[in-house]
């Protein structure tokens, strides 16, 4: 699969020296790594190793206090997450926080919210123009939907679907943005092999499909080493390496870190 | 009755109609050109072509494939889902000669490899990267197909192997290739006729490999003709494509009868939405197998259950009034009239909205074939107006062997002979056919072909039978399946299996008592219906496994094996053959295994052999029995499950038990 005409451009996100902490907790101390465009990149390491504030400072939830984010070859101010989300980053959660009530239909339509152009007063109106837009957007879900092969659900609300098919729904959503940068939290977490399975293939998929870049956090080794391009390894809010999965598999550090050594 | 139609003639054009299924389309696109000719629900609406469109589709396909090397007598194995592109492609095969083989898209490499080797199918158009990967991986170890032509091209774009295309890429060469070549393609149709094969279909093997039923024009059409006329299908139906394309009845109901009668077909958006297309198309003639019933019967039944007390009292209401009045009203029989006003109204109340729910609101015709089908499932269908029937046919015969004229259909039957078809039965009890569908021969297999078809063309059908005193045919084994007890009772597996399946809380079940002391069995039980059970019941359980082995669930499953004990004890043909031991097992009976066929035929030999601990369990004195046994995963990864199952014994009623009946009832 990795050896096709998948092309790794220029660096897309670049983070320098990223330090951030809560009151005296220092969550990420100069870490800094970058995400080429095309590829996908992970970010593992033991729990608490600030995998998940790693992801928040990219997405522009958490605002580190020292070092700098150069995303797309500009140096990023102090950024909001819908600001974030408005340059084409898009993200799901490590704790699934879909709509419970809607439909998988009207979630992954509310990623669309930011392709909108007509206001709240046309869309109630949904005349002309503003039902114009809603069938595009509607095309572009159901073309997602396809894609994630969820049509059986596709009326459903998603509170009442089993846990692996509420992440490919969150999935969804975050492609309904049409994202450049993909940014998937433990996308893995809590399925069964077979669930994993089926994620591992439409996050490859979308890779190679739509071309997206994906940064993604993920504890299950195997997974990561199978799915990604490099990989970047945090423990105790330090970088200790970063290269190919075979480079990080033989890396003594990282081997320590999740075996544990004797003290 | 049989001799007075077949003066007809056996051949199409005997029934005025085109040979061949290209001639067919022409002839549909000539005369009914602008009227709807297949459906398909893609990205959440559903797309139709007419047939002028289909027949524009088709040419340039064939003519596509033509530029791609493929000539008269190669066979195409055609894999996937039912989609418009695969029945085209079967077509334009067709066009070319060529013979299409349609394989069954959900088996593994293994058997899919076997198919498509012994078939020679050096070609195959395959619906996605799921069935290309399974056929390279065959290619691997056959060298064939050679050539993979693809349909969704979704994941498709690293496949740089040799002889991978897509099937827009065979279409755009396709109009090229007509317009450097006119003239070819309509003399390739022309070459068509009659007693040309036309299709390939395997057979799924409930005895050995599978065998490949070569069918001619004539078989199809004819056989697909009469079908449409005995029911008096027209262009205006409405159906629904869903089962296996490589299945025999698909291809004469879907295939070939939309091509005879012209009417509309439509293929569901994926496997999983079948019963949300179901009710979006609400076709007009539905067929399916029994389990497709039971499965629609049983969520309406866990719903209804789940329901509040007002919908609950009403539904079960009216479904009484239905079952004392409603299959008389469908068989035009008299009923009174208070009973018929509060039929209507039910009508209204339950029936009319449990139809629109179920996706019938506008069936005309309902079919079931393949096995029998529960006398309470049956009525629950017919209860509510719906004209479903039964049918009995095989693949060697184009289907059509009986089937149940309106207003004269019974449960326990499968019909009269379908028009064109001789029946009888040979000394052994076993049901001989001869019609217009008879097929050619297998392929590549004149030993089978010698055992199953006689020289003056009638064919074995395997199962035991007798005609009633009305005519209609009653199917009661397979005939090498019925056995002898040890003391000379008969003894039919299937006869005992199919009344215990009859039971919600029972999916599978398995007789053993050939030259045994007396009848034991297996029981599968239905996870959801007995789930459903144990949950209303405070039950607790966190697998199949535990839930199988419940005391609890051994008592329900005992209550129904004597019941069918009192059944069976009704009869005296069958009376000694009651179930004296039985045990449930811990895991479902499943194909991947090899245990089912993949039309979910229970593969007797092969289950006897795999637990062999367990039957010597039931025919021993012990309440216990130990086993081990290997499973195939869905991933095809394979493991071991043990078990301690316990063995029941069922009460056993007295021979003549005729009196007890009454009483019970």
């Amino acid at each position: 699969m990795t050896s096709s005409g998948r092309v790794i451009g220029d660096t897309l996100l670049k983070i320098e020296n990223i330090t951030l902490s809560f009151g005296g907790v220092r969550a990420l101390s100069d870490v800094s790594f970058d995400v080429r465009k095309g590829e996908i990149r992970a970010i593992i390491g033991p729990n608490g190793a600030g995998k998940s504030s790693m992801l928040n400072c990219i997405n522009g939830f958490y605002h580190p206090q020292k070092g700098q984010i150069t995303y797309k070859g500009t140096v990023r101010q102090q950024m909001r997450p819908h600001e974030a989300a408005a340059q084409g980053i898009a993200r799901t959660f490590q704790n699934i926080a879909l709509f419970k009530g809607m439909s998988t239909l009207d979630n992954i339509m509310s990623g669309r919210l930011l392709k909108m152009k007509r206001g709240f007063f046309w869309q109630a109106l949904y005349w002309g123009p503003a039902e114009r837009e809603e069938l595009e957007h509607r095309e572009a879900v159901e073309k997602i939907i396809d894609f994630l092969e969820i049509q059986a659900i596709r009326k459903m609300p998603v509170g009442k679907l089993p846990y692996g098919l509420q992440k490919r729904v969150e999935l969804g959503r975050a492609l309904a943005a049409e994202p450049d940068l993909l940014l998937l939290d433990e996308p893995m977490a809590g399925m069964n092999v077979e669930e994993k399975e089926d994620m591992c293939r439409f996050i490859l998929d979308v890779n190679d499909q739509f071309g997206t870049t994906i940064a993604l956090i993920e504890h299950d080794m195997g997974v990561v080493m199978d799915l990604s391009d490099r990989v970047v390894v945090l423990e105790y809010g330090q970088k200790i390496a970063d290269g190919t999965p075979d480079e990080v598999r033989s890396n003594q550090k990282v081997i320590d870190a999740y075996l544990g050594v004797p003290h | 009755m049989a001799d007075a139609s077949a003066t007809v003639g056996s051949t199409a054009a005997a029934h005025g109609l085109p040979d061949t299924f290209p001639k067919l389309l022409e002839r549909n696109a000539r005369e009914f050109g602008d009227r709807p000719s297949i459906r398909e629900k893609d990205y959440g609406i559903w797309q139709t072509w007419t047939w002028k469109q289909v027949h524009q589709e088709v040419r340039q396909l064939a003519a596509g494939l033509a530029s791609f090397g493929v000539k008269r007598g190669d066979k195409i194995a055609i894999v996937g889902d039912n989609r418009p592109h695969l029945y085209w492609a079967m077509c334009a095969a067709q066009m070319l000669g060529a013979v299409p083989v349609p394989v069954y898209q959900d088996s593994v490499a293994e058997e899919m490899g076997f198919v498509i080797d012994h078939a020679e199918a050096d070609l195959a158009i395959a619906e996605d990267q799921e069935q290309v990967d399974k056929l390279l991986v065959i290619r691997e170890k056959h060298n064939r197909p050679g050539r993979i032509v693809y349909k969704d091209s979704r994941g498709m774009r690293d496949y740089n192997q040799s002889g991978i295309v897509s099937l827009a890429d065979i279409a755009t060469r396709g109009a090229e290739f007509m317009k450097q070549h006119p003239g070819f393609l309509d003399a390739e149709i022309a070459k068509g006729k009659g007693s040309d094969v036309s299709v390939m279909l395997y057979t799924s093997g409930t005895t050995g490999q599978p065998k490949g039923v070569m069918l001619s024009y004539d078989n199809v059409i004819v056989s697909g003709h009469n079908g449409i006329k005995f029911d008096g299908l027209t262009r205006d139906d409405e159906v629904l494509a869903y089962l296996p394309m490589a299945w025999v009845g698909d291809h004469i109901y879907s295939y070939g009868e939309s091509f005879i009668a012209g009417f509309c077909l439509s293929c569901p958006e994926s496997g999983a939405t079948v019963l949300t297309d179901l009710r979006e198309i609400g076709p007009t003639f539905f067929f399916a197998p029994p389990r497709i019933f039971e499965n629609l019967l049983t969520t309406v039944s866990i719903r209804m259950e789940d329901a509040g007390w007002v919908k609950r009292s009403m539904y079960k209401y009216f479904m009484e009034l239905a079952r004392r009045t409603g299959i008389a009203i469908l068989d035009k029989r008299p009923v009174s009239a208070t009973d018929r006003f509060l039929y209507w109204l039910g009508g209204y109340l339950v029936y009319g909205p449990l139809k629109n729910a179920l996706g019938f609101s506008r069936i005309r015709l309902g079919y079931t074939a393949g096995e029998a089908i529960g006398p309470d499932i049956f009525d629950f269908y017919r209860s509510l107006g719906l004209n479903l029937k039964q049918l009995y046919g095989m693949t060697e015969t184009s289907v059509f062997i009986c089937m149940q004229p309106d207003g004269q259909v019974k449960a326990d039957t499968v019909g009269v002979p379908a028009p064109q078809v001789e029946i009888k039965i040979a000394e052994s009890g076993e049901v001989l056919v001869k019609s217009p569908g008879v097929f050619l021969t297998y392929y590549k297999n004149d030993a089978a072909t010698a055992e199953t078809k006689t020289p003056d063309g009638w064919v074995h059908t395997g199962d035991a039978g007798f005609f009633d005193k009305d005519g209609h045919l009653k199917i009661i084994d397979r005939a090498k399946d019925v056995g002898r007890l040890r003391d000379g009772t008969l003894f039919a597996p299937k006869y005992i299996e199919n009344k215990l399946k009859f039971f919600p809380y029972i999916r599978e079940a398995v007789a053993f008592g050939d030259g045994r002391d007396y009848v034991a069995c297996f029981i599968n039980i239905d996870l959801e219906a007995t789930g459903n059970w144990a949950e209303r019941r405070a039950v607790s359980y966190g697998s199949y496994q535990e839930l199988a082995a419940k005391p609890e669930v051994y008592d329900l499953l005992q209550e129904c094996v004597e019941k069918v004990n009192r059944d069976l004890a009704a009869d005296p043909n069958v009376a000694g053959s009651q179930i004296k031991r039985f045990l449930i097992l811990h895991k479902e009976l499943d194909a991947d295994d090899g245990e089912l066929t993949r039309t979910r035929k229970v593969r007797r030999r092969f289950i006897g052999d795999r637990y062999a601990p367990l039957i010597e369990g039931l025919y021993s004195d012990r309440d216990r029995t130990f086993i081990k046994t290997t499973v195939t995963f869905e991933d095809g990864r394979t493991g071991t499950i043990e078990a301690d199952l316990a063995i029941r014994e069922a009460k056993r009623q007295p021979a003549t038990a005729t009196t007890t009946h009454k009483t019970a009832a």
